[in-house]
């Protein structure tokens, strides 16, 4: 049976492992090429990494440490934070990453989603879709709305519309961030979840929110998203992967065991 | 040493990672005497049957392949240089190599799952092989190891020629060959201890091979 993939996510500023905290900006929390094989050995089902430097000299280091990783983890990993050419996807791909998201650079080129899927499959190309809830009008009938620049800029289009968009244009795979729900720790925006989810035939990764098994458990049974990415919770070591698999098992969902 | 068939597949240089990673020597090469000389080869792939294909045929390395295969040299294809052993594939309406007897087919987005919903296509991420056959590649490998999946076709070899089978709506047949010509439907370079596990196996019976000519 497919099991239901846990994705810890891993922020990347200048070649290190960063977390965005409230007041306080970024700190740098540890390296993320060691952080990604502890998660590796832990049972992580799969990495995403997001660059989220924006200079052109950080861009290099941050290639070496997909590089790095490549070589030191055999499971899947996606590379996501400004990728708006199909030369840089190639350049993530080429550095060992099996995915490459795209996210405001597939909002403002929407043909860069079928260019790469054509170019490297489908299989390479995640949809990243930031997402925020608005007051529901004639332009956004769900009342989720898309955004870039970290929820700053409200893009006037439907997020139902624009997975259906991406799933059309030969996305592989969504992965669906709640910014509303992201950092709160109150669990993933589950109306958003099912609503996209239940929109597209691709699989659904639900982000934002995670703070306890629960919400991952919740994210995949009524959120029916295929996978939960998760940061903080697993970041801190308040919880660890096996004690969340274990948790989910427990909760009757079907999880990878490592062996 | 092992060869990594070389002809344009994106995911030769995972492969080549996890044999560096296993200690294992390999080349990534497509000429005929390093593939003369190798104990093994694997044959990647991932993408469209279609291009794979075009990409073999262009330089005439469907031969080449077919050569090694009725030499009977160990082979081991992955994904889509699993899906193109055989005859034929819906995806792209392709004319495969016809090595291994059988086609390749879409998967059905109707079909449900085990909680009673649509399959997504592709099917994607992690899941167990049932084998139907014993199996080298298997060796020391717990029944119950996940694998990755990448794919929206599915292998339907004829029926002797299925090794192990995976649900996903249905049973498809994940792992299919003979011995010494294997082709796994799965990612062993991406799917941690067990796909590891899985390529040395595969090394260890290409070392016995070529020791027993």
């Amino acid at each position: 049976m497919l099991s239901k993939r846990i994705i810890p996510c891993l922020d990347v500023r200048n070649g290190k492992l960063t977390k965005g905290v409230k007041f306080k900006g970024n700190v740098d929390i540890g390296d993320p090429v060691e952080t990604a094989k502890k998660y590796y050995e832990e049972g992580a089902d799969e990495i995403v990494f997001y660059d989220i430097t924006a200079s052109a000299e950080a861009r290099g280091i941050f290639l070496d440490v997909v590089e790095k990783v490549a070589s030191q983890i055999f499971i899947p990993f996606s590379v996501g934070g400004g990728i708006n050419t199909v030369k840089d996807m190639r350049d993530v791909l080429l550095a060992g990453a099996e995915k490459v998201s795209v996210n405001s650079g597939a909002v403002k080129n929407p043909d860069i989603i079928s260019e790469g899927a054509t170019q490297f499959g489908s299989q390479c190309v995640v949809l990243g879709m930031d997402v925020k809830r608005v007051e529901k009008s004639e332009k956004i009938p769900s009342g989720f709305e898309i955004v870039i620049h970290g929820g700053r800029k409200y893009m006037g289009i439907d997020a139902l519309e624009w997975a259906k968009t991406g799933e059309a244009l030969g996305a592989g795979e969504i992965c669906l961030n709640s910014i509303d729900a992201d950092g709160t720790k109150d669990g993933y925006d589950l109306e958003l979840t099912r609503l996209v989810s239940e929109a597209v035939h691709i699989p659904v990764i639900a982000s934002g929110g995670a703070g306890h098994p629960s919400h991952m458990v919740d994210a995949v049974s009524k959120g029916k998203a295929s996978a939960a990415l998760i940061a903080s919770i697993v970041h801190y070591g308040e919880w660890d992967i096996p004690a969340i698999k274990k948790y989910m098992t427990n909760k009757g969902v079907v999880t990878r065991n490592i062996w | 040493m092992l060869a990594i068939f070389e002809y344009n597949a994106g995911n030769q240089t995972s492969v080549k990672r996890a044999l560096d990673h296993l200690g294992i020597p390999n080349e990534i090469t497509n000429a005929p005497e390093k593939l003369d000389k190798a104990e093994g080869i694997i044959f990647p792939g991932v993408g469209a049957a279609g291009q794979a294909m075009d990409e073999l045929q262009s330089g005439g390395l469907d031969e080449i392949l077919k050569g090694l295969i009725w030499q009977e040299k160990p082979l081991l294809g992955i994904c889509v240089g699993c899906q193109i052993l055989l005859d034929y594939s819906e995806e792209n309406n392709t004319k495969a190599l016809g090595v291994i007897h059988g086609e390749c087919r879409l998967f059905n987005p109707s079909w449900v799952d085990y909680e009673n919903t649509p399959i997504r296509v592709p099917h994607m991420g992690w899941n167990t092989v049932d084998l139907k056959q014993e199996c080298a590649l298997f060796a020391g490998i717990e029944p119950e190891a996940d694998f990755y999946f990448v794919h929206s076709y599915f292998p339907a070899p004829c029926e002797e020629h299925v090794i192990a089978t995976t649900r996903y709506g249905r049973d498809f047949c994940s792992v299919h060959g003979r011995e010494g010509l294997w082709a796994v439907q799965f990612h062993p370079e991406k799917s941690g201890r067990p796909g590891l596990k899985l390529l040395q196996n595969f090394y260890h019976h290409c070392q016995e091979a070529s020791h027993a000519e």
